[in-house]
């Protein structure tokens, strides 16, 4: 298991309902899809906010990744929604 | 000379003629100065304002890594990005580009380069608040802001 910080933003914070909490993942999950996977797994609040998958976006350690990447080193993640700003 | 840049994540208005001033005083060399300003707006008085939710580390580290590829690509003498966050309210101004380099082209190009990027990238996400005191939705993005920014890979 490796302790990483998740942080949430927009609608995916408040389905899941936390702004960002510590988790432990198991060394199995290796990608940023495959986290996001488990996560569908934890809780119906969870299995909201990702209920498709392909439109949550993830940054790791403050960069935007595509859900290929590998979480291995990571401190921070972050799911959120396409952004909206400007 | 290395070009002057100024990226800003704040929750103050900020002072488009201010702003726009100190960029064009930056230097002798300084031919044009282009500004874009984006507002919020009622819908139609749908709205009464946006909240701003932004990604706080995240925001300026990504702001900064779009400016350095616009100086890349275009030669400006400076250029000044302000992105707020909080609550506005229709007709407060959201974003803010200014940019200055010895020819007008340059400058264009170079801020419509930077909202395109900014759009697609910055981490913020805009919520409605009705008029009628009720929250609303998350605003949805946009394709069209996504192919905006793509064609910027292909002319690039």
């Amino acid at each position: 298991m490796t302790e990483i910080k998740l942080i949430y933003f927009a609608w995916v914070r408040e389905r899941i309902g936390l702004a960002e909490e510590r988790v432990d993942v198991p060394h199995s999950v290796a990608t940023v899809a495959e986290l996001a996977s488990w996560l569908q797994g934890r809780g119906e609040e969870y299995a909201y906010a990702f209920e498709n998958p392909a439109i949550v976006r993830a940054a790791i350690d403050r960069k935007h990744v595509k859900p290929d990447a590998t979480i291995a080193g990571a401190r921070e993640i972050a799911f959120f929604p396409p952004m909206t700003g400007g | 000379m290395q070009p002057r840049l100024i990226f800003r994540v704040q929750a103050e208005p900020f002072d488009l003629a201010q702003e726009v001033k100190a960029l064009a005083a930056i230097g002798d060399d300084v031919g044009a100065v282009a500004s874009f300003t984006g507002y919020c707006r009622s819908e139609g008085g749908r709205l009464a304002a946006l909240e701003l939710e932004h990604y706080p580390g995240m925001a300026e580290e990504e702001i900064g890594r779009v400016v350095q590829d616009a100086v890349t690509r275009w030669p400006l003498s400076g250029l000044t990005v302000i992105h707020r966050f909080g609550m506005m309210r229709p007709g407060d101004g959201i974003v803010l580009v200014v940019t200055a380099s010895s020819h007008r082209t340059a400058a264009f190009e170079a801020a419509e380069f930077l909202m395109d990027y900014l759009k697609t990238r910055a981490p913020f996400w805009k919520k409605e608040h009705r008029a009628d005191g009720s929250i609303g939705e998350w605003v949805e993005a946009k394709d069209f802001d996504d192919k905006a920014a793509e064609r910027w890979q292909t002319l690039g």
